[in-house]
């Protein structure tokens, strides 16, 4: 018979202990998978969100925290616009030689369903034809694609759309339907003029799969989103094209585009030509004369913030956890122990057997990693379980996708961790056995 | 078979003094021979046997079983011998309840270092009548069963030598035959030496050989009756 086997026995003997003592294990170890799992898909989730162009443009009156946090995760309130003609430098202007593409932003309607909000941004088509999000295994781009039967919006089709994959699960919204966005973020604003969705756009595990994109000319001319006519200049004003009237037919419905000097962008993506180009961006918008708006660079920013927040935060979750699996490792050791007067007889017994001191400690030892590895391995399972339950509600809340079966490298030193800590928990017990007293523990009977 | 030679044991008491438990000048038992000691308590009757069985060391002496001398040998080496040669039937038969009835006599042969055979015990369980009984666990069977589970678990491994520390003590006087047939049966079916000890004068006069065991241990006082 084994020592696994006996070890087991005696486990089963003592199943109520034996349980909640594996239980509490399992609970320590199924909250640091939960940490581990959620942090490692946070860091990726953030990064991967924060990939696929080098620099953010925007007004220069918020932070860069403010900015980007709405630019890329669409969360908080936008910061004050730029005129449009800023965001043309970059296409045609001073800035256009170190750009390969910039995409505008308009920020600042919203579309409310079911209890939940979704900010909708105003772009181009240029978003998920040339700006890619975050990398594939083998190093290519990951590029925006659309359901079955969708298309990017057109940009000479002013009200089209296209929305996010969390957007289309959580509203019903489909291919062919419209959609009326709400001017500001709450739910009681003003509606505008309703968007027809022209696409879906498959999951990307980005907080874009929570936004609804909808073609920025049509945001222009909605209400409440162009500057004022006593804004133009006197030739403005008399280029200025008053709204025709609504032909059905027309998917422009009447509008012709709003003039430039109405517009104004929130943010503005940009791809530069390489890392020279982004630098000399850089220098230009943030040093030069031009206070108008400020660049900062996504991936440093999220990575100073996954320094500087996330990491520390994880770090004491980890150290909690561990003093959780702590804890129920002397639990582990308190239990066994306690039981070592109980079972001092049987062990004197094993020794009448011929069970030599090392054997019957190795055996308390053996018990001790069996308590440990059962719990851990419910606990693995658990952490898993639970990273499935909540999955979804992550995924609706934060844009995080979260898997059953997604595994950190951490985890594979979880089992050989335990080992050693069980071995270590186990060895007073162990002792305990070893130095039983096999005539007096005999002469004492049960 | 079995050979003591001036066998001497003793305890240190709290307040330092020596207490002389065990002092036999010689116990010889030959091959399959059965052996009755009888003795009051406290005249070492536990105290004799555990030195033999290696479980506790003889201060001076020589305990030689089947050529080899016990006393001399490295506590491992000690725990190996006795999982090997030894077998042991306790008073309280000293079943260990987390394992079944089949599990127990399994057990007794982990420790000897070779196969396990599991064929085997459930054949001694089949010889005490206990075929029938092989997954039960100690709580689940009678006190008499238990006592032949106890049985099988001894003759596991073959020993050269069974050693019963009053097995009759916890059975009642209607069963005390069937356990004391049943040991002598057993031990000679395997060849097994026996040396039972006992204060009951019921259970040693079936025996063909008795000693008295403060007799022939010079540390105790003989009995005044």
């Amino acid at each position: 018979m084994s020592f696994w086997k006996i070890a087991w026995r005696n486990m089963q003997q003592r199943a109520l202990a034996s349980s909640l003592t594996g239980l509490s294990m399992a609970l320590g170890v199924a909250l640091m998978i939960l940490v581990i799992v959620i942090h490692e898909v946070t860091v990726e989730q953030f990064e991967s969100d924060a990939q696929g162009y080098h620099l953010i443009v925007g007004g220069s009156s918020g932070g860069d925290a403010q900015l980007v946090m709405n630019t890329v995760f669409h969360i908080g309130s936008p910061p004050y616009p730029i005129p449009y003609r800023y965001y043309r430098q970059f296409v045609d202007g001073a800035y256009a030689p170190y750009t390969k593409t910039a995409v505008p932003y308009c920020i600042g309607d919203s579309y409310h369903i079911n209890g939940s909000r979704f900010r909708v941004v105003a772009t181009t088509p240029e978003l998920f034809e040339k700006i890619s999000y975050g990398a594939n295994d083998d190093g290519s781009d990951k590029r925006y694609e659309f359901r079955a039967g969708g298309r990017n919006f057109k940009a000479d089709h002013f009200f089209e759309a296209v929305i996010g994959s969390v957007v289309a699960s959580k509203s019903g919204l489909k291919v062919g339907d419209t959609f009326e966005p709400t001017h500001g973020m709450s739910a009681t604003g003003d509606k505008h003029i309703d968007f027809k969705i022209v696409g879906i756009l498959k999951p990307t595990g980005t907080s874009n799969d929570r936004a609804l994109f909808a073609n920025m000319e049509g945001f222009f001319l909605l209400e409440g989103h162009a500057l004022p006519p006593e804004a133009l200049s006197a030739d403005e004003a008399a280029a200025y094209k008053p709204v025709g009237s609504i032909d059905p037919e027309d998917p422009n419905r009447g509008f012709g585009p709003l003039p430039e000097s109405q517009r104004e962008v929130t943010s503005i993506l940009v791809l530069c030509n390489d890392d020279i180009g982004m630098m000399t961006l850089d220098h230009k918008i943030n040093k030069g004369k031009d206070r108008t708006a400020m660049a900062v660079k996504p991936g440093y920013f999220v990575q100073d913030m996954l320094d500087n927040i996330i990491g520390p935060i994880r770090l004491v979750l980890l150290v909690l956890t561990i003093l959780i699996i702590v804890v129920a490792g002397i639990s582990i050791l308190v239990s066994i122990y306690n039981s070592m007067s109980e079972r001092s007889h049987d062990i004197a017994v094993m020794r009448a057997l011929g069970a030599s001191r090392a054997a019957v400690m190795g055996i308390i030892m053996v018990e001790s990693i069996l308590l440990s590895l059962l719990g851990g391995v419910a606990g693995v399972l658990l952490g898993h379980a639970a990273i499935g339950l909540i999955s979804p509600m992550i995924e609706a809340q934060a844009g995080i996708v979260l898997k059953f079966w997604q595994f950190n490298w951490q985890e594979s030193l979880l089992i050989p961790g335990l080992v050693g800590f069980a071995s270590l928990v186990g060895f007073l017990p162990a002792l305990t056995a070893y130095r039983t007293d096999v005539g007096r523990a005999l002469a004492g009977g049960r | 078979m079995l050979l003591l030679k001036n066998v001497r044991k003793s305890y240190r008491e709290p307040n330092g003094e020596t207490l002389p438990i065990l002092d036999i000048p010689r116990l010889a038992l030959a091959a399959g021979e059965q052996i009755v000691l009888r003795g009051r308590s406290g005249c070492g009757k536990t105290t004799l046997l555990n030195c033999i069985s290696g479980l506790t060391t003889a201060d001076e002496g020589q305990i030689t079983i089947n050529g080899t001398d016990v006393a001399g040998l490295q506590e491992v080496a000690r725990d190996r011998f006795r999982a090997r040669f030894i077998g042991f039937v306790f008073q309280t038969f000293n079943l260990l309840p987390a394992f079944s009835a089949l599990e127990n006599v399994v057990l007794g042969m982990t420790f000897t270092g070779q196969k396990k055979d599991s064929v085997r015990a459930e054949k001694l369980l089949a010889d005490v009548g206990l075929s029938h009984r092989l997954t039960h666990k100690p709580a689940a069977l009678s006190v008499g069963e238990q006592q032949r589970v106890a049985v099988a678990r001894a003759l596991a491994n073959q020993p050269k030598l069974l050693l019963a520390d009053e097995p009759t003590a916890n059975v009642d006087p209607a069963h005390q035959q069937q356990v004391i047939d049943l040991l002598c049966s057993a031990c000679e079916k395997e060849n097994v030496a026996m040396l039972l000890v006992t204060h009951s004068r019921e259970v040693s006069d079936q025996f063909a050989r008795i000693e008295q065991l403060e007799q022939i241990n010079r540390a105790v006082q003989p009995a005044t009756t």
